[in-house]
């Protein structure tokens, strides 16, 4: 049956498309270009079916098990809870807009640039499905590789430094988590990689407890990223591709989060809330360090990397905080960010191939020529300052609210960030939109077309869906996460 | 319960300029400008009929009723519910009737006064106000803080948008900015308070809030405090006042409906929302009516000194809002509405007037270079005058019985230094007929002092209608609510207003007016007030005229006076006192911390172990390539040699 195997299906299409895509002719640039679209929008649609399917109430559902490195008792076990299924949304629905984003942008290696977008998704995906230690390491370090080389490869100027800095900064940090899941697995004796039972399993000393999650919490500090280890994110984002960043932005930002929530809380409970005020305490910094660097940049895409690292740390400080509510809001905030901040990226892409620079000096008055742009921009910058109705407001409000009953301090020290980000996009925006323009390169630049807009019509009409429906979508998380930080779930 | 047909229509008062917006905004220029100049005005013109509607039914209803329409569930996390739902009360149906009467009004009048824009600006600018309208109407009809705060924030936007509506210029698009940030800075405050008051009473809803009120451990008076600062904000009260005078950036019409009307009550009407809740915090309402006092005081000052006609205006409704602030901090929670009320009408003829001014003159907004106009444009004089005679408090137009209602109720309130807080007020609008009398005697006295003063044109059509209608409701607009000294029965917005506070426990002006000794003293004071009003416009007008040449003698004379003036018109520098303290530190220490901590020291420390890695390369030449694929392949034989590791203790 179908049904059976439909998180398998939809993890595995992408990739299937991709091997499909290796087979087509390299001159056949547009049906390189189609079948990749066909394929991870044929994801999307399938993805809708676990949407439609899933049961709130249910814990883990989809579930397959089967035999897969038998020696090692490593698993092929993927599932999805709300926690996941959102992620997977999405992951789904971010890659064929990267996709359709890419159509005219990238004309250089054009069959290796699908591969690698079609790769990078299954492997999100799979980070995002796997019940299995073993195989989410596989998923995980499968990513960083395309990832690798859609900014090395078709990235900027500065691509070979910032690629190198991903893979030094993302490789140590997975080093760590190698040799963490390695000694867990021999400590734990013989349960395997099940997720599951190594959370339930035999007890780790305290001492050990404590190493091991640091082990892991290091990979996904740089992940998030949590401030001070956040120094790829800027270069990587400037260098990378339209589609890089907003996968980047969209998806791989959320690994850290995701990983904090999905491994090193309930493997780790004692010494997760134990180091959780230090954490937290990051998060904060990284709120208000991050919107003042935004606040410094004159390179659009560096200004919106430092937002990520302020947005960002709204949802570690949800889920450190230990507060139900706001780790809900922390996980919603991951979907808010996702969208508003890859649909920025979407927004830049445009104006970067209009003007080949993302200069905020290189602007200016671009509103008169330009008013579908402008007004998504305005939309889009809107929902990722938080304006009460659009998405954004709801994951903060819950954040802070949440973590507002448990420490008071922190949430208004935090609330400082959202200050600051009205600072910071408004100004970047005036630069961009209003004013005369200076540069006569600016003159009669042509609007959004048709396939930009129906890039960006699906992100901006979830800002606003998110924004009055929040309850719909937190109704699927908030079961799970609830669990997760009460202690109650795997 | 009675179930009333209305409540299930009103959602038709948020909704209609909403699909206004939506319309102009989404067709744009295409719809064509006729189109655009009838649905404009019809959105809130719409809106003010199913809002009468909710008067008629709640005329009919007993006292307190509360005509409510739940819509939907924004979340339901167990712990935390919240619905979106509408609700009318006599407070809300009084603030809802203003915002779209006003409102549709000022619609009218933009259709002239925005004539010559392009078509493509000429929609935009409907499209926006629209969208105020629909803001502005959540924030009046939410039934709890969460929806409240979407229509507060909103109508922040709108602001934004407007103020910077003609932004090519820069300085138009700071002056937005400005606005946005200042209100992002109250509603911070505005947002604690919201989260103090769901731990302490573990409920967001305006009527539970109400209800369930008390002050254990203070606090209610932390959270109203919180709300007081973002009112502060939204309202322009001290000390976040800054960013009003720098909105008259925007359009006139713009400046009368947002930015006197309608917006910058926010905060009087979110104190009288939550009254109840003000009640029980005793130490908040006289924080409340401190500041609003000081403002008053405070912008009279400035306002006295302005050369531009709208600063002038800005100001004064700074003062005037402080005036509110500070009926509702003695907790005359009616007379505060009333005066909102009443200003909405006066003020709004004053904008429009200095529209009608500033469009008859090709743009010019100079004091300085009007002069002479009650010839050349006798109707807008006219109604220009009414406005400012109601804004003087001269009896017996609306803002008179309005302001008499103010002081009366802080003479026999219990505030912490009433005495003193007694004076500043009648201090305060004293000087309201002084900087009245300098602003009319300016542009419509004397002789042209410019060209375009000379030819200077009266308005026509849709600009004409809107200020005659307007000038007769800041005349007329105190009959809603003649003091009970007048007549028995007259306080007829009192009236209604009332019960929707009962129980909340203050001051004498919601029920004790009968009483014969209070009802005395009253019209003792209205004697007083309106011989204040009179007496001090006569002396405004006489030092902008026949004294005008001594007292220019007097302020060059002296240098203590001459600073005075400048401070004044400099408005006391706080603009620069946060420029140095606030903004610029903020700037230059988010650059510095850049170069310093991220390129400097963190990426140092990583380009340094990026180096290492490098060196150990450069020994490890033989297994590297150059390629991708040898790092993969390393990478790939690592993970399976410590997989192996790793599965030793199988293998044993």
């Amino acid at each position: 049956m179908m049904s059976d195997h439909l998180l398998s299906l939809v993890t595995f299409l992408p990739l299937a498309a991709a091997l499909g895509v290796a087979l087509v002719e390299r001159r056949a640039e547009g049906a390189i270009r189609g079948l990749s679209l066909l394929a991870s929008v044929a994801t999307f649609v399938l993805s809708l079916g676990l949407w439609a399917g899933f049961d709130p109430a249910a814990g883990f559902q989809f579930l397959e098990d089967a035999e897969w490195i038998a020696p090692l008792g490593a698993r092929y076990h993927v599932g999805v809870d709300g926690l996941s299924l959102v992620l997977v949304l999405l992951t789904t629905l971010l890659s064929p807009l990267a996709l359709a984003a890419s159509w005219r942008s990238v004309g250089r290696a054009v069959k290796e640039f699908h591969v690698a977008l079609l790769v990078l998704e299954t492997a999100m995906l799979g980070v995002f499905v796997a019940r299995d230690l073993l195989l989410f390491y596989v998923f995980w370090e499968a990513m960083l590789i395309p990832m690798y080389l859609l900014i090395g490869v078709w990235g900027g100027p500065g691509r070979f430094y910032a690629a190198l800095k991903f893979f030094v900064y993302t490789l140590a940090g997975s080093v760590c988590m190698l040799v963490g899941i390695v000694y867990l697995y021999v400590a734990k004796g013989s349960v395997g990689f099940d997720l599951g039972q190594l959370a339930s399993g035999a007890a780790l000393g305290p001492s050990e407890e404590r190493w091991l999650y640091w082990a892991f919490a290091l990979a996904f500090m740089v992940k998030v990223p949590l401030f001070p280890f956040h120094t790829w994110l800027p270069d990587a984002h400037v260098e990378a591709p339209t589609a890089g960043s907003v996968l980047l932005a969209g998806v791989l930002l959320k690994m850290g989060a995701y990983g904090f929530l999905r491994l090193a809380l309930p493997l780790f409970p004692t010494a997760f809330w134990c180091f959780a005020p230090l954490v937290a305490a990051l998060a904060i910094v990284g709120v208000i360090y991050g919107a003042l660097m935004a606040l410094a940049q004159e390179d659009l895409k560096r200004l919106i990397a430092y937002s990520s690292v302020s947005h960002l740390g709204f949802v570690m400080l949800g889920i450190a905080s230990g507060d139900p509510l706001a780790a809900s809001g922390g996980v919603y905030q991951m979907l808010n960010h996702g969208v508003s901040t890859g649909a920025l990226f979407l927004l830049v892409g445009v104006l970067y191939e209009r003007r080949h620079t993302r200069l905020l000096g290189d602007f200016g008055g671009l509103a008169a020529g330009m008013p579908r742009l402008a007004t998504a921009f305005l939309l889009i910058a809107l929902s990722s300052i938080g304006l009460p109705g659009l998405n954004g407001f709801a994951g903060e409000f819950l954040v802070l609210l949440g973590t507002f009953q448990v420490r008071p301090l922190w949430a208004a020290t935090a609330g400082l960030g959202v200050v600051l980000g009205a600072v910071y996009m408004l100004r970047c925006y005036q630069r961009v939109f209003h004013g005369e323009v200076v540069h006569e390169e600016n003159r009669g630049l042509a609007d959004l077309d048709a396939r930009e807009l129906a890039c960006l019509a699906p992100l901006g009409l979830l800002t606003v869906v998110m924004g009055l429906f929040p309850g719909r979508f937190l109704a699927v998380l908030d079961p799970t996460v609830r669990a997760l930080v009460e202690g109650g779930g795997p | 319960m009675t179930h009333y047909p209305i409540e299930a229509q009103l959602h038709w008062i948020v909704l209609a300029p909403l699909l206004g917006f939506a319309l102009i905004g989404l067709a744009g220029a295409r719809l064509g400008r006729g189109a655009v100049s009838l649905l404009g005005p019809a959105a809130p013109g719409v809106a003010f009929v199913y809002a009468l509607d909710a008067l008629q039914a709640l005329r009919g209803a007993p006292e307190a009723t509360v005509l409510a329409e739940p819509l939907w569930s924004w979340l339901d996390l167990g712990a935390l519910s919240v619905s979106v739902g509408l609700r009318v009360d006599a407070l809300a149906a009084t603030l809802a009737l203003v915002v779209t009467g006003v409102g549709f009004l000022i619609h009218v009048y933009s259709v002239g006064y925005m004539g010559h824009e392009p078509d493509g600006s000429y929609a935009r600018y409907f499209a926006f106000l629209n969208l105020f309208t629909f803001a502005m109407l959540v924030l009046v009809l939410a039934d709890n803080l969460v929806v409240f705060f979407v229509g507060w924030e909103g109508v922040g936007l709108c602001s934004y948008l407007l103020i910077g509506f003609w932004y090519r210029d820069l300085a138009n698009s700071d002056a937005g900015r400005k606005a946005f940030v200042v209100n992002r800075v109250g509603d911070l405050a505005f947002v604690l308070g919201m989260f103090v008051a769901w731990r302490a009473f573990g409920t967001l809803d305006f009527a539970r809030l109400n209800q369930e009120a008390h002050d254990d451990g203070g606090l209610a008076t932390l959270c109203t405090l919180l709300f007081f600062i973002g009112a502060t904000g939204k309202s322009a009260q001290l000390p976040l006042h800054v960013w009003l005078p720098d909105a008259m950036a925007g359009p006139t019409p713009v400046s009368a409906l947002i930015h006197a009307a309608t917006m910058v009550t926010a905060g009087v009407y979110m104190i009288g929302r939550l009254g109840g809740l003000y009640a029980v915090a005793p130490a908040t309402l006289a924080v409340v009516a401190w500041v609003g006092c000081l403002t008053a005081l405070y912008a009279g000052w400035v306002a006295l000194a302005q050369r531009d006609i709208k600063k002038v205006l800005a100001w004064s409704t700074i003062s005037q809002l402080g005036t509110m602030f500070v009926a509702m901090g003695v907790g005359a929670y009616a007379s505060g509405l009333f005066h909102l009320v009443t200003h909405a009408f006066f003020k709004a003829t004053l904008f429009l007037g200095a529209g009608a001014v500033i469009h008859g003159l090709a743009g010019e907004q100079d004091l300085g270079r009007m002069g002479g106009l009650a010839r050349r444009m006798p109707v807008t004089a006219l109604c220009t005058l009414l406005g400012a005679l109601a804004l003087a408090g001269v009896p017996p137009l609306s803002g008179f019985f309005s302001k008499d209602a103010i002081l009366f109720a802080v003479g026999v309130s219990s505030v912490p230094g009433r005495s003193a807080l007694c004076l500043l007020a009648w201090s305060a609008a004293a000087l309201t007929g002084l900087y009245v009398a300098r602003m009319m005697t300016l542009a419509f006295l004397g002789a042209p002092r410019s060209a375009a003063a000379a030819h200077a044109h009266e308005p026509r059509g849709t600009m004409a209608f809107a200020l005659l209608v307007l000038a007769a409701l800041a005349a007329a607009g105190g009959a809603l609510g003649l003091p009970e000294a007048v007549a028995h029965g007259a306080d007829r917005l009192g009236a209604f207003l009332a019960p929707g506070w009962a129980g909340a426990g203050h001051g004498p002006a919601a029920g004790a007016g009968g009483h014969a000794g209070l009802l005395e003293a009253e019209r003792a004071l209205m004697l007083r007030s309106g011989l204040l009003g009179v007496s001090v416009l006569a002396v405004g007008v006489l030092a902008c005229t026949a004294w005008g040449g001594a007292l220019e003698a007097l302020f060059e004379a002296d240098p203590g006076l001459a600073a005075l003036r400048r401070a004044a018109l400099g408005r006391f520098y706080v603009d620069e006192v946060y420029g140095a303290a606030v903004v610029r530190p903020l700037v230059a220490g988010s650059r510095l911390l850049w170069r310093v901590v991220d390129v400097g020291l963190v990426d140092a420390v990583v380009n340094g172990l990026a180096r290492l890695v490098g060196l150990a390369a450069v020994a490890l030449r033989p297994l590297q390539g150059g390629l991708l694929r040898g790092y993969a392949a390393l990478l790939a034989a690592a993970t399976v040699l410590l997989v192996v590791w790793a599965a030793r203790g199988w293998f044993r």
